[in-house]
């Protein structure tokens, strides 16, 4: 087997501070409060029909700027995907390497495993569960919870927020449950 | 959602709002100057978007394999990153706050504050999605870089998330908050 390349990160204590810099940034250039899924609820409210209270406002002037940002990141997506070469894999720990392998995924390349997030995997019931279950986890949690890993785990957070620390307890605990419980069930359960 | 809930103008409904206190008030400003400009008043937000998805991809917090390795402990990246951001966040607040510095468009900086009521939408919902992030191993940000570089079944992913919001938005007068 050709050896992979191996993609190492930007190091944590260079990609964490500026990932935090745009909570100041958005707050110094517009006065917005940095996070990210704020823009489901707009697009809800932009494109599908709902008499729900919950969509009944100005997408346009309360979340423009956000979802602005939102294709940002999609274009940054587009940007660094350019760069990235075939078969290249994120450089794991050897610890991680065995506790996914012990999952049954054997391709590393790539940022996501393409033995589960494709769309021939979709059609099957373990893809679907994941792709379809987990991204519909995500909305409603995100919704409900008022924020996401940015919105609560950094802004929520730097800004000292009790709420916020829960709803970070929360995603943990959720977490933890779905990685060592759920997955598991999933792909080694047979689907 | 990080939505500035002060400015959903029209989410009225305090029922069921957390903390059911006071009714939000009406967009700020005189002229609505929390409004979103448009044209070149957006495009300084795409950018800083697209340099915040240049990160997310560099640093790979986007990866399953990474989001993975932080729930099973396997790695300090994870937790370096995200704990560096909070720190750097947080120091930039406690700047802005003692400088009294102002946004660009001349307001005083304000962050509303969340409000806890019973707590209960913040474990539950948090932990719902905590679950999907394990699954999808990806959180909202991430999703939109990964669909950008080129994994397309990322759409059917998002899909997914909007439909969860849309589902919560419609039960949401009969969840518990």
């Amino acid at each position: 087997m050709p050896v992979a390349d191996v993609m190492q990160p930007w190091p944590w204590y260079v990609a964490g501070p500026l990932i935090g810099l745009f909570v100041p940034a958005l707050l110094l250039v517009g006065n917005r409060m940095f996070g990210i899924s704020g823009n489901l609820r707009h697009v809800c409210a932009a494109a599908l029909p709902s008499r729900a209270a919950f969509f009944q406002y100005d997408w346009r002037r309360v979340g423009g700027w956000n979802l602005a940002f939102a294709f940002g990141i999609l274009l940054g997506g587009v940007l660094v995907g350019l760069t990235i070469p075939d078969g290249a894999e994120v450089a794991l720990s050897p610890a991680a390497r065995e506790s996914i392998g012990a999952l049954g995924i054997r391709d590393f390349s790539g940022m996501v495993p393409r033995e589960l997030f494709s769309w021939s995997s979709l059609l099957t019931v373990r893809g679907l569960l994941l792709m379809v279950g987990g991204g519909f986890l995500v909305g409603f949690g995100t919704a409900y919870a008022g924020g996401c890993t940015s919105g609560h785990a950094i802004s929520g957070l730097a800004d000292f927020q009790l709420p916020s620390l829960v709803a970070v307890i929360g995603f943990f605990a959720g977490g933890l449950f779905g990685t060592w419980v759920l997955l598991p069930l999933l792909l080694r359960g047979g689907l | 959602m990080e939505v500035d809930e002060r400015a959903v103008a029209a989410d009225r409904d305090t029922s069921i709002r957390a903390g059911g206190a006071a009714p939000l008030a009406a967009p700020r400003g005189p002229d609505g100057a929390r409004r979103t400009g448009t044209g070149a008043g957006l495009l300084i937000y795409l950018v800083l978007g697209t340099l915040f998805g240049v990160v997310l991809m560099k640093a790979q917090v986007v990866s399953w394999f990474r989001i993975q390795e932080m729930f099973r402990f396997q790695s300090f990246h994870m937790y370096g990153v995200i704990g560096a951001a909070i720190t750097t966040a947080a120091i930039a607040l406690q700047l802005i706050r003692r400088t009294g510095l102002r946004a660009g468009n001349g307001q005083p900086i304000t962050i509303p504050p969340k409000e806890m009521g019973r707590g209960t939408r913040y474990w539950l919902g948090g932990t719902l999605f905590g679950l999907g992030w394990a699954l999808v191993g990806a959180c909202p940000g991430p999703l939109l870089a990964l669909l950008g570089s080129g994994l397309g079944v990322f759409a059917i992913v998002i899909a997914s998330a909007v439909a969860g919001t849309w589902m919560y938005g419609a039960l949401r007068p009969r969840l518990p908050h």
